[in-house]
C-alpha cells in the first residue's frame, strides 16, 4: 500500500466520523495549547523581569552607603556608629581599577522646580556625563551632562518627558532656564520615555551635574556609586576591589554594600524558570489525557468497523497494513490536533500580548517541539493498543461484525 | 489447482467440538464452475472459508497452484488472497463512505498499484460489468443487485484464479440475483475458476459441478449437467 493511499483511507475514514474526529482533535488541541500559552506565559513573566533588570545596565555594580544588614550583627546594629558618607573621592578612588568602563556618582533629592509661574515637585538627580549610558538611557533631544571634572559646579540640566509637559507645555523647554530652589539651570537635554518600571522613574527627574547636585541639596555625601565594568568575568575582582578601597579609606570600617544586578536577577530567572517547566509539565498531563480520549475513541472505532477490517483482510490486507492503517488515524487526528493547538496557542499568546504589551508573551521554540512531539508520541502510543486489537482480529469473525 | 487432502475444521464450543468440516478430499480444476449445497450449518461457508485462506484447517493439508498453503506465514496467505483469491459475498461488504469505484479499486490499493494504472483497470472492470454510470455513487445509492456487481467488480479487480461466492444472491430478488449469477458465469466462461455456495437448486443445476454437503462432509460430487 503505498503511503499517500493510506493517509487517503484514514483520513476518509476520519471525516466520515465527523463527531468523534472533532472530539479527539479538540482533546490534542487544548493540550497543545495550553501547553503553549502557559510557557509562553512562564517566559513572558521571566522575560519581563530579566529584562527590567537589564534595563538598570548590564554588568552593573552599585555601591551603597551602609553595611547590609543581611551579612549579620552589621555596623547599623550598633548604637552610635553611623556609617560613614560615600564621597565624590570615594568615586574617583574606586575609578582607578582597570576593568571598570564607567563609573558615576549618584546624588538623590527632592526639589522644587519651577520655569515662569509654573511649579513642580520633582526627583533631582546629580550625576556624571557616564551615566546616560551606563543606564541605557536614550535622550530625546538635545544632549546629556557635559564630560567634565566631577567637581565643577555648572548650570546645566536634563528633564524628562513628564516635567518638560507639565513645566514647559506647549514651549521649546531647550535653552530655557529651569529654576531649583534658589539656582537657575539652562535646559540642555530632555530625556526619552522609559517602558521600564523597576528603578527611578527617569520621566518625572531632572539631572544636574554632581557637584552642583551636592550644593543645591546641601550635602556632599552620595547615594550610591554605579560602576560598569567591561566584563561579567571582572565584576568579582571590581566588587572585591570596591570593598577594599572604600575600607582602607574609612580606616579599616566596611560601612557599605556592593551589590550587583546580577545575583537577584539570576534568582528571579532561576525561580521563573521552574515555574515556566513546571506549569508546563502540569499542562502535559492534559496531553496524556487526550492520548487516552484518542485511544478510547479508536477502539470504539475499531469495534465499530470489525466488518470493515475483516473485508480488508478478505481483500489481502496483511496484520501489518491494518497496523499501519489504524495507526495514520490516530496520528492523522493527534497532527491535526496538535497543528490547531499550535495555532491557538500561536494566536492565544499574540492574544495576551495585545492584552498586556508590557509581557513578552511567546511560547518558548522547546516548549512548541516538546508539545508537539509529545502528542504525536502519545497519539501513536495510545493507539497502538486499538490497532494491535484490529489487526489481530479473524478475518472470518470479522466479517460478521463480531 | 485446489487441492484438499483430508481437511479436518474443528471448533471448540462449549466442551463440545463441532466438526464443522470432516475429511473433505477436494480435487478442483481450473477453470472449473462448482456449486456447494447443503442443508445450513454442513460447512459450506467454512469450506469456502478454507479455501479463500481467511481460515485455517484444524488437520490436512490445502495447496493452491500447487503452493501448500498450510505452510504459508501471516504476509504470504494475505498476499495469495489478494492475488489469487476473489471473495463475494451474500451481505455485499461494501464500505459505506466509498464510492463504486473506490469500492472496487481497494484490492489494488492494498496492493500497492499506482493511481493511473489502477484508474485504467477499475474503468475496464465497470465498463465489463456495465457499472460505467455508477462510478461514483455509494453503496447505498446503488441497488441490490448493482451492489452485488460492484462487489464482483472488485473480488475481480486483481484477475484471481479462484471466484469464491457464498450464497451470492442470498440477499437479491428473481431477477437481480440471475443477473448476478449470469456476471459470474460469464467470469468464468473467461476461465475463473468459479465456486458458488447456494441454496438454490436452479443455480446449482446450472453449475457443471456439484458438491453436497452433509454434516462437514461431502456426500455428493456430481460431475456434468
Ligand atoms: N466460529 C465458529 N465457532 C463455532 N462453531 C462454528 C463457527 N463457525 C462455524 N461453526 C459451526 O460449524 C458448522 C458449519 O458452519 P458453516 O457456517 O460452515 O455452515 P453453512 O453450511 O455455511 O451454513 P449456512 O447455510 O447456514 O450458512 C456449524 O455447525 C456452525 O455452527
Ligand atoms: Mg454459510
Amino acid at each position: 500500500m503505498i503511503a499517500s493511499d493510506i493517509i487517503a483511507y484514514a483520513w476518509q475514514s476520519l471525516s466520515r466520523h465527523r463527531g468523534r474526529s472533532l472530539l479527539m482533535l479538540i482533546a490534542m488541541g487544548i493540550s497543545v495549547a495550553s501547553v503553549m500559552l502557559l510557557t509562553a506565559l512562564g517566559e513572558g513573566a521571566r522575560r519581563y523581569v530579566h529584562d527590567e533588570f537589564a534595563s538598570l545596565g548590564t554588568n552593573l555594580i552599585i555601591v551603597l552607603p551602609g553595611r547590609n544588614e543581611t551579612t549579620g550583627a552589621g555596623l547599623n546594629a550598633m548604637p552610635g556608629v553611623t556609617p560613614r558618607d560615600l564621597t565624590l573621592d570615594d568615586a574617583r578612588a574606586l575609578a582607578r581599577h582597570s576593568a571598570i568602563t564607567r563609573i558615576a556618582p549618584l546624588n538623590v533629592g527632592a526639589v522644587e522646580a519651577s520655569w515662569q509661574n509654573r511649579k513642580r515637585e520633582i526627583t533631582l538627580l546629580g550625576s556624571t556625563h557616564d551615566l546616560l549610558k551606563l543606564r541605557h538611557w536614550k535622550l530625546a533631544a538635545g544632549q546629556f551632562l557635559p564630560d567634565m571634572e566631577w567637581e565643577r559646579t555648572t548650570p546645566v540640566c536634563v528633564i524628562g518627558k513628564k516635567i518638560r509637559d507639565e513645566i514647559f507645555g506647549p514651549h521649546a523647554a531647550l535653552g530655557q532656564w529651569l529654576r531649583l530652589g534658589q539656582n537657575r539651570y539652562r535646559v540642555i537635554g530632555i530625556m526619552a520615555s522609559e517602558g521600564r518600571t523597576i528603578g527611578l522613574d527617569v520621566e518625572e527627574t531632572v539631572i544636574i551635574p554632581v557637584a552642583s547636585a551636592q550644593s543645591l541639596l546641601n550635602t556632599p555625601s552620595l547615594f550610591r556609586i554605579l560602576i560598569e565594568t567591561s566584563s561579567r568575568g571582572a565584576m568579582p575582582s571590581v566588587i572585591e576591589f570596591a570593598t577594599a578601597v572604600i575600607r582602607e579609606r574609612h580606616y579599616g570600617e566596611e560601612d557599605v554594600t556592593v551589590i550587583t544586578q546580577d545575583a537577584v536577577l539570576q534568582t528571579f530567572d532561576r525561580i521563573l524558570s521552574t515555574l515556566t517547566y513546571a506549569v508546563g509539565g502540569i499542562a502535559a498531563i492534559s496531553l496524556v489525557v487526550a492520548g487516552i480520549l484518542i485511544m478510547n475513541v479508536m477502539l470504539v472505532a475499531v469495534s465499530q468497523r470489525t466488518a470493515e477490517i475483516g473485508l480488508l483482510k478478505a481483500l489481502g490486507a496483511s496484520r501489518q497494513q491494518i497496523l499501519r492503517l489504524i495507526l495514520t488515524e490516530a496520528m492523522l487526528m493527534s497532527l491535526v490536533g496538535a497543528t490547531a493547538g499550535f495555532v491557538i496557542g500561536i494566536f492565544g499568546s499574540w492574544g495576551i500580548r495585545l492584552a498586556f504589551p508590557e509581557l513578552q508573551v511567546y511560547p518558548p521554540f522547546w516548549a512548541i517541539l516538546t508539545s508537539l512531539l509529545v502528542a504525536l508520541v502519545t497519539g501513536l502510543l495510545f493507539s497502538l493498543l486499538p490497532a494491535g486489537k484490529a489487526a489481530g482480529l479473524d478475518p472470518v469473525r470479522a466479517l460478521q461484525g463480531r | 489447482m485446489i487441492r484438499l487432502e483430508q481437511i479436518h475444521r474443528d471448533f471448540e464450543v462449549g466442551d463440545q467440538i463441532v466438526h464443522a468440516l470432516n475429511d473433505i478430499n477436494l480435487d478442483i480444476a481450473h477453470g472449473e464452475y462448482l456449486s456447494v449445497m447443503g442443508p445450513s450449518g454442513s460447512g459450506k461457508s467454512t469450506l469456502l472459508n478454507i479455501i479463500g485462506i481467511l481460515d485455517h484447517a484444524t488437520s490436512g493439508r490445502y495447496f493452491l497452484n500447487e503452493q501448500n498453503v498450510t505452510d504459508m506465514d501471516e504476509l504470504a496467505e494475505s498476499r495469495a488472497r489478494n492475488r489469487h483469491i476473489g471473495f463475494v459475498f451474500q451481505s455485499f461488504h461494501l464500505v459505506p463512505r466509498l464510492t463504486a469505484a473506490q469500492n472496487i479499486e481497494l484490492p489494488l490499493v492494498l496492493a500497492g498499484i499506482a493511481p493511473a494504472l489502477r484508474r485504467q483497470k477499475v474503468q475496464q472492470v465497470l465498463e465489463s460489468l456495465s457499472l460505467a454510470d455508477r462510478a461514483h455513487h455509494t453503496p447505498d445509492q446503488l441497488s441490490g443487485g448493482q451492489r452485488q456487481r460492484v462487489a464482483i467488480a472488485r473480488a475481480t479487480i486483481t484477475e484471481p484464479s479462484v471466484l469464491l461466492a457464498d450464497e451470492p444472491t442470498g440477499n437479491l430478488d428473481q431477477k437481480s440475483g440471475s443477473e448476478v449469477i449470469v456476471t459470474l458465469e460469464a467470469l468464468n466462461q473467461r476461465g475463473i475458476t468459479l465456486i458458488v455456495v447456494t441454496h438454490d437448486k436452479n443455480i446449482a443445476d446450472r453449475s457443471l459441478r456439484s458438491l453436497q454437503m452433509v454434516d462437514g462432509r461431502v456426500v455428493s460430487d456430481r460431475h456434468g449437467r
